[in-house]
């Protein structure tokens, strides 16, 4: 019983986290600036920030991360960091010659008040930064949102840096992804291909951060959205941003900048939230929706009538970010499950509403709560008041699974003792099979270890 | 919209010009914004008629992130919209990533929206730039302009020179530019004329003299400015006056900070020092 302090009564907490449900801002910052091709992160701060953001990433992902740092001494936290960050960018060109540095700042950069965009400017004017290589940045105090806030910081920051309005429309629409693995940006472009829809997808992670051993390192692998790519967004017909935390930001600043109108959807993750994902495509890019993508949704709906038994009203807790957790938790409603236990770090006002209108009425007796205060602890309390059947969540809640001898599917970030995430996807109709896939897995080995023998199934 | 950021060193009287200064453009028909960048929170007392007001950071510490923009700006003096970012108690905290916060809190908060049209924005600024908090409000796409409030004062002019390379620094990068010095007169000799030639030597101009009158004690004392405590005294024109110029002023420079040996130069040769 790792867990075994942990009791049952929920005490109102005002000034106290316990093992909180989310990470760090420049950790996001960081995994953002990977999905653009030939980028180097650069955290302008001390070096124990940049060592513990590459290696959560390292962990989640099992690919080497590379990012630089300025290095804070007692001098620079005294100094500013302006002359750091300036012989930085200077080596960094000169020694790893990536095309684009993004550099994010840190609590402490962002505390003694350094001013990222006016140094950033001061290495152009003192010819730092070479012809034809970029500079980008974005301001991620960690004591401010989550690491979401840190993606969509940095999503801002590439979007507003690169993206530019020629007057000349291209016929392709922007695809702003929220914080999703690799995978999942390959299957959203498998899905554009399938629809015939022209298109940027930002950031693109994969063939970044799940390549192949070929027996010979590569500091900027092949995959990631290229310069003229983000460049072209300025010109797009459209922008449909995945996930609100995520994406809002950028899409607005394309917006603003560009005059490229946009739309936010869900991650396309479950059945409805798919739909409406599939809809806006053929809606904005004037196409039908082709036979193989609704076989796909045929699929999906088969496999769902086919084990609605062994789902109908299970009691699920949850927790992650909020972007999965919102369509995730109507595709568990949809299938006549109970969420009854979600929670968030990551703050945000409409996390509350969206979560009342799928409950509401479906699933009154739900507990939900996000921003700082909620935590895996809360989510651990709630649980002994009355167990769930299923814990959906990051590695993080193998400790309440293994107190409380409860099934549990490794989803969200981080996954640091399992793997799979970075190669088979959640998102779209395939990806619904696969959350299903993993879910029944779990209940069923956990019927088939404890259920008495004389219901003992061979077919299930 | 301009938008103005006023420095100097501490009780220079930055405060007080502001508001007085304020009160004078609002008289003129304009329609203006005042931030408070002081922990002290006292910035827009004379405007007010008092302390009353909640600053932003107590309204953040208290209500948590679901602050209301009501909840922090307060119409003052015929209407000009008035905030205090407030800050630690002496001796604890980081006053500086106060400002930072509170400044970026109103961005968000849409405090600056078209809807408001707002005219002017006055920033006033704890003493030097210390830190890179208090140089927030001359960030790229915040204060444009700023004048510096100084006397005849040796430490004054000083801290003023200090504020100039501060403002150097931005200026390079980004759109900041010094718009000039106002004297707030300490009736030291050669007063005038000694600020008028600081002000050449750092490229910019001396705005205005605003003469030492008891008058703003008495409506310090009873929490009002001078135009409105007592709107035909000479005072009040003075201000009037400045308020004019800083409207009309079309002198946006980098300032050429002096070297330490410059000011004391200066100084000698302009009699004080004997």
């Amino acid at each position: 019983m790792l867990l075994r302090h942990t009791t049952d009564k929920v005490k109102e907490r005002k000034a106290l986290t316990v093992n909180p449900a989310k990470t760090c801002q420049p950790v996001g910052a960081m995994y953002a600036a990977l999905g653009i091709h030939g980028c180097l992160p650069h955290s302008h701060g001390s070096q124990g920030c940049c060592s513990y953001h590459r290696s959560t990433l390292t962990r989640h992902y099992k690919e080497p991360v590379m990012a630089a740092t300025s290095s804070f001494t007692e001098g620079s936290s005294v100094f500013g960091g302006q002359s750091n960050l300036l012989q930085g960018i200077g080596n960094i060109f000169s020694i790893y010659d990536p095309d684009i540095i993004a550099v994010h700042s840190t609590c402490l950069s962002e505390t003694i008040g350094d001013d990222l965009g006016q140094i950033v400017a001061k290495a152009r004017t003192d010819g730092k930064v070479p012809e034809g290589k970029h500079v980008i940045q974005a301001a991620t105090p960690s004591y401010v949102g989550s690491h979401v806030t840190g993606y969509a910081n940095m999503l801002e920051g590439i979007v507003k840096y690169f993206a530019t309005n020629t007057d000349k429309l291209i016929n392709q629409i922007n695809l702003l992804a929220g914080w999703i693995e690799p995978s999942d940006m390959k299957e959203l472009k498998r899905i554009l291909s399938l629809m015939g829809v022209n298109s940027v997808l930002l950031p693109d992670t994969s063939d970044v951060l799940d390549t192949p051993m070929t027996g010979k390192y590569t500091m900027y692998p092949k995959g990631g959205t290229t310069i003229p790519e983000m460049v072209s967004m300025g010109d797009s017909l459209y922008s449909v941003g995945l996930g609100e935390w995520g994406t809002q930001k950028a899409a607005i600043a394309l917006d603003n900048q560009c005059k490229v109108k946009f739309s936010i959807e869900d991650l396309p993750i479950g059945l409805k939230a798919t739909d409406r994902f599939i809809q806006t495509l053929s809606k904005v890019g004037s196409v039908s929706v082709p036979e193989s993508i609704n076989d796909e949704r045929g699929k999906l709906v088969d496999a769902i009538t086919d084990m609605h038994q062994y789902l109908y009203g299970k009691r699920v807790a949850l927790w992650g970010d909020p972007d999965q957790l919102i369509p995730l938790t109507e595709f568990l409603v949809d299938m006549d499950m109970k969420p009854v236990y979600i929670v968030s770090g990551t703050p945000g006002k409409s996390f509350d509403k969206r979560m009342k209108a799928i409950l509401g009425d479906r699933v009154p007796e739900a507990k939900f709560k996000n921003g700082a205060a909620a935590d895996m602890h809360l989510m651990h309390q709630w649980i002994k008041e009355e167990s769930v059947d299923l814990l959906i969540g990051n590695t993080y809640g193998k400790y309440i699974s293994r107190d409380e001898n409860i099934p549990f599917v490794r989803m969200g970030f981080p996954i640091i003792d399992r793997i799979g995430h970075s190669y088979f996807s959640t998102m779209g109709y395939m990806g619904g099979l696969r959350i299903l896939e993993k879910m029944l897995a779990v209940i069923m080995d956990y019927q088939d270890a404890n259920c008495p023998e004389e219901s003992f199934e061979l077919t299930m | 919209m301009r938008k103005v950021a006023i420095y100097g060193k501490g009780g220079i009287g930055k405060s007080t010009t502001t508001q007085n200064t304020v009160a004078g453009l609002v008289e003129a028909g304009k329609n203006v914004m005042v931030v408070g960048c002081d922990p002290k929170a006292d910035s827009t007392r004379l405007l007010l008629g008092g302390l009353a007001q909640k600053t932003v950071l107590d309204t953040l510490r208290e209500e948590g992130e679901d602050v209301e923009l009501e909840d922090i700006v307060r119409p003052g003096f015929s209407g000009v919209r008035c905030v205090e970012s407030g800050g630690p108690e002496p001796g604890v905290g980081c006053a500086g990533r106060g400002i930072i916060t509170s400044i970026n809190l109103l961005e968000q908060l849409g405090a600056w929206d078209e809807k408001f049209s707002i005219d002017y924005t006055f920033y006033d600024v704890l003493g030097d730039v210390v830190c890179g908090g208090f140089a927030m409000p001359i960030r790229e796409g915040k204060a444009e302009e700023i004048y510096i409030v100084v006397s005849g004062e040796m430490m004054a002019m000083y801290a003023a020179n200090n504020i100039c390379k501060g403002i150097k620094k931005y200026a390079e990068a980004g759109g900041v530019r010094l718009g000039g010095l106002i004297c707030n007169s300490r009736k030291v000799d050669n007063e005038s004329a000694m600020i008028e030639e600081l002000a050449r030597q750092l490229g910019t101009q001396m705005i205005h003299f605003v003469p030492r009158d008891n008058m703003v004690q008495r409506a310090e004392i009873n929490r009002k400015t001078v135009i409105d405590y007592e709107p035909d005294h000479n005072q009040a024109n003075e201000y009037r006056t400045l308020a004019e110029a800083i409207d009309k002023n079309e002198m946006f420079v980098i300032p050429t900070p002096l070297e330490i040996e410059q000011l004391e130069k200066l100084l000698i040769d302009f009699g004080i020092a004997n």
